[in-house]
């Protein structure tokens, strides 16, 4: 750990421009995902058969292939298919995608856990479905999702470290490439270890605050 | 206005109503009594589509009801539902959950549904809580803003499905004195009750169900101080004298 500070001075500018992509490439595929999750769970609580089944399916094969796959994927494989991503653009795809299957899973299981009187009060004053859901279920979803959908925040945080692999220069390649230029493995990566730690104790925060509200109910 | 004739609904294999064939007229209030698992409340559930059925036709002022066709909504903003567990909508206030359904399903001007909304809480005993969530209230004052979200849809009629027996015995009183004077101002109501005494004092006709069928029906004092068939006889004997 010999002069940890004085390399943390130096190399923390360029450690921070990873950051900078990290936290781009985190909220970028979370919002995608959490588009995605939404769509296929309003598709699998459908009640229509085809809708549930496609869903399902495509929940399965999201979930069945590694996650650096489906980078690979997206970067090497599309532009033989003539569609070409940026490197960041693959990254933000890949991990939407991958994680749509784990929130699309969190949002059912929110959305089922609503009472069934809920769904006949709702009925009974001449909801529809979309209405029902969007006044009724959903919000009351929300409370019972968010804690698991904290700890997805987690660990889509520390997953967009995968992008390192299709050469996006977020945190982990920067580490990377600082280190092997410069053989201090061990002040660099215990620099992007605190820093991913640092980025993650807010959210881990966040979803202790999240289990309390819906622990009182 | 509310017709059912020959309605048979089974689920799986059990056949739970076995042709039931009745009709409740406009400002008419009737009871349906019987044992637990005759097929009460699933009568109150077919009539406004939250069931389907298999044979038979049932309809409201002519209009058939038939949960699949888009109709049912129209059914449903005619004829209201208060259930058994309330069901209020726990993450609404009070006022909130009973101007829902005109607001968003009627869309009604929003100044008139407040007004409307407000009065309606009064009339249920419970304007100094429109703004507290369900959940804070007791079960009999959840059940009267039940009472009240039925009433905001303006319907031509209420379904209650055993409206007290989630109560405790002592809050029962409130909600039937609410019943009473929904009664009294004229409202059409089907009422699913264990409450022998309100079904004597307000209601109109008394339908005795049992094993899925009317085993007998009638005016509600003839049928609850003199039941002609053993069954009635039997059931309300163990109703009125547990012991």
């Amino acid at each position: 750990m010999k002069g940890f500070w004085h390399d943390a001075v130096e190399f923390f500018p360029i450690l921070m421009s990873g950051v900078a992509l990290t936290i781009v490439v985190t909220i970028g595929s979370l919002l995608l995902s959490t588009a995605l999750g939404l769509i296929w769970a309003m598709m699998r609580v459908s009640g229509i058969k085809a809708l549930s089944m496609l869903s399902a399916s495509l929940i399965n094969v999201i979930r069945g292939i590694p996650i650096i796959v489906l980078l690979f994927y997206l970067y090497f494989v599309m532009p033989d298919l003539g569609v070409t991503l940026s490197a960041l653009q693959a990254a933000i795809l890949g991990l939407g995608i991958a994680y749509s299957a784990y929130q699309a899973e969190n949002f059912r299981a929110g959305i089922e856990a609503i009472d069934k009187g809920q769904i006949e009060a709702a009925q009974s004053i001449g909801m529809g479905w979309w209405l029902t859901m969007r006044r009724v279920v959903l919000p009351q979803a929300v409370r019972i999702v968010l804690p698991p959908y904290g700890n997805v925040m987690i660990m889509m945080l520390k997953d967009s470290s995968q992008a390192s692999t299709i050469t996006v220069a977020e945190l982990a390649l920067q580490g990377k490439l600082i280190a092997s230029s410069t053989f201090k493995n061990t002040n660099v990566f215990t620099m992007v270890a605190l820093m991913y730690l640092t980025m993650s104790i807010p959210l881990i925060l966040l979803v202790r605050h999240f289990e309390k509200r819906a622990g009182k109910k | 206005m509310i017709e059912l004739n020959d309605v048979h609904k089974s689920f799986g294999q059990v056949e739970v109503l076995k042709g039931i064939t009745a009709s409740v007229q406009k400002g008419e209030v009737v009871c349906i009594i019987g044992p637990s698992g005759s097929g009460k409340s699933t009568i109150l559930r077919c009539i406004n589509g939250l069931e389907s059925y298999d044979r038979g036709e049932i309809s409201v002022e002519g209009l058939k009801v038939d949960r699949d066709a888009s109709s049912i909504v129209n059914i449903r903003t005619q004829v209201s539902m208060v259930f058994q567990r309330f069901n209020l909508f726990p993450h609404r206030t009070v006022l909130e959950n009973v101007i829902e359904g005109p607001l968003f399903v009627k869309k009604e001007p929003r100044a008139q549904v407040y007004e409307r909304g407000r009065a309606l809480l009064a009339r249920v005993g419970l304007a100094e809580k429109a703004d507290v969530h369900p959940p804070q209230l007791s079960g009999g004052q959840q059940q009267r803003v039940a009472i009240a979200r039925a009433l905001a849809m303006q319907p031509k009629a209420i379904l209650f499905d055993e409206p007290t027996s989630a109560l405790d015995p002592e809050l029962v009183g409130d909600v039937l004195g609410v019943m009473r004077k929904l009664a009294d101002d004229g409202m059409t109501m089907v009422v699913v009750t264990h409450e022998m005494g309100f079904a004597r004092d307000v209601a109109d006709r008394v339908l005795f169900i049992d094993g899925g069928v009317i085993v007998e029906q009638g005016p509600a004092k003839a049928l609850l101080n003199q039941p002609q068939h053993p069954r009635t006889q039997d059931f309300l004997r163990r109703v009125l004298h547990p012991l």
